[in-house]
């Protein structure tokens, strides 16, 4: 099975970098920096696309739909939105922690990698922070696609084993009376962090607190800091 | 399966490094493969936890080796072939093998839409008898199965508290194989920091997975 595997795919390297073209790879239209030489996976990547396409098995707009979705749409600003929320309105928060699908649905948020979500809350005693060992679990309606860090065998490794010295590394200290929680995402429940809300924003809209709110504090690596002194609040 | 991915607890992977201002995709092909696999998943040939044990199935160094995307593509391509789309001659020729018939994409555009919008629900609303409730004291089976599990070897044979029920899903040790979703109690067990890792963890931290009623024990 082993050297079955190996051997397609040494067959596919192959043949992918020796049935692609040069001209192919001018013929793409995005804005990053131009790549003179596309690597070899770029061209393999490619050439697999053209053959679904040939064949009917996949349609080349749907694919733009979806990378559109999640390169311009489907961001961390849902969630900060969402913790926004959370920190003006008592009754919305409740009903966050309470049913997390239903509320974040009120804001319009919901669906792929997203479709059972639980919301924890983090308090001065207590702090949440996800992982998913296993693979790479993330809630993508309310953050996005996760961030290459989340991704990697060090997080996964060291979160579950030593989450202070993580945190330590994403510049966040915790005393010692303070309980850790981590939640490693083994099934298809979506772990989103609720932060604590700063000190000095009591007279912010929900828009100003919104702002504030970074990704890493919903996945719970990062406290939310407090606004800067003298920016426009 | 005992595999790499399989890496909580695993020392010697290095420090944390987070990209300010990191991009969604760091290179266009990225984007594509991301954007194929869910297109090719639409065709209903192989489910979540089909696609997920396939990348654990990419031999352990180059897992470490591969970025994220890269071994998601390796493990498509092999995907791919075993729910016959692809032939390892189409590969080679770049193109569909002679008299192919075409087909028409599973994926439209609106759909591919609702699909995000939607998502694919691993709930089942089907009667099941939840052995456990929250309070419970539990014990994590100890398995070793060489197929699919979701029950990491750092929690196995540990004793845990429920936490919450969160009703009943899919079981991704069978779903994983073609082998039925055998929906069960999925619950939220607290496990001890220091029930995991011994006397120098810290007291009161603590470490929360979801697990299936097929990976636990009375305690």
């Amino acid at each position: 099975m082993t050297t079955n595997r190996r051997d397609f795919l040494a067959a596919a390297v192959t043949a992918a970098g020796a049935a692609m073209t040069p001209e192919l790879s001018h013929t793409h239209s995005h804005d990053h920096e131009h790549q003179a030489v596309p690597s070899e996976l770029a061209l393999r990547v490619k050439a697999l696309e053209s053959l679904l396409v040939e064949k009917g098995l996949v349609d080349r707009p749907a694919l733009d739909t979806l990378i559109d979705a999640y390169e311009h749409k489907i961001g961390p600003r849902n969630g900060a939105r969402v913790v926004a929320r959370a920190w003006s309105d008592p009754a919305y928060k409740k009903r966050l922690l309470t049913n997390a699908d239903a509320a974040i649905a009120e804001l319009g948020y919901g669906g792929m990698q997203g479709e059972h979500m639980v919301v924890l809350e983090n308090t001065p005693s207590v702090h949440n922070m996800v992982v998913c060992t296993l693979c790479s679990c993330y809630p993508w309606p309310v953050l996005g696609l996760p961030p290459v860090w989340y991704k990697s065998a060090p997080y996964r490794s060291r979160s579950v084993i030593d989450p202070r010295g993580v945190l330590r590394e994403f510049g966040l200290d915790l005393p010692a009376d303070v309980e850790v929680r981590v939640w490693d995402s083994t099934a298809e429940l979506r772990y989103l962090v609720l932060p604590e809300r700063p000190a000095a924003t009591e007279n912010m809209s929900e828009e100003q607190l919104a702002a504030l709110v970074t990704r890493d504090s919903m996945v719970g690596v990062s406290k939310v800091a407090p606004p800067q002194t003298g920016a426009s609040a | 399966m005992n595999g790499v991915h399989d890496m909580g607890g695993m020392h010697g992977m290095g420090p944390i490094q987070e990209e300010k201002n990191e991009p969604v995709f760091h290179q266009t092909w990225e984007g594509r493969v991301f954007a194929l696999r869910r297109a090719m998943g639409a065709w209903g040939k192989w489910n979540i936890d089909v696609s997920r044990h396939e990348v654990e199935l990419v031999s352990p160094a180059d897992y470490l080796r591969m970025s994220y995307y890269e071994r998601q593509f390796e493990a498509f391509l092999v995907l791919l072939a075993k729910r016959s789309f692809i032939t390892p001659d189409e590969i080679e020729a770049g193109k569909p093998a002679p008299g192919t018939s075409v087909a028409v994409p599973a994926l439209t555009t609106q759909k591919a839409a609702t699909l995000i919008a939607k998502g694919v629900p691993t709930s089942r609303n089907v009667p099941a008898t939840p052995r456990f409730k929250a309070g419970q004291r539990v014990r994590a089976r100890n398995i070793n199965p060489v197929g699919h599990t979701r029950l990491p070897r750092y929690a196995r044979g540990k004793f845990g508290m429920v936490d919450r029920d969160h009703g009943v899903f899919v079981f991704p040790d069978t779903n994983a194989h073609f082998l039925g979703e055998k929906p069960q109690h999925l619950y939220s067990v607290r496990f001890a920091a220091r029930e995991l890792w011994g006397e120098q963890a810290p007291q009161k931290d603590s470490v929360y997975l979801d697990m299936w009623d097929d990976y636990l024990d009375p305690a």
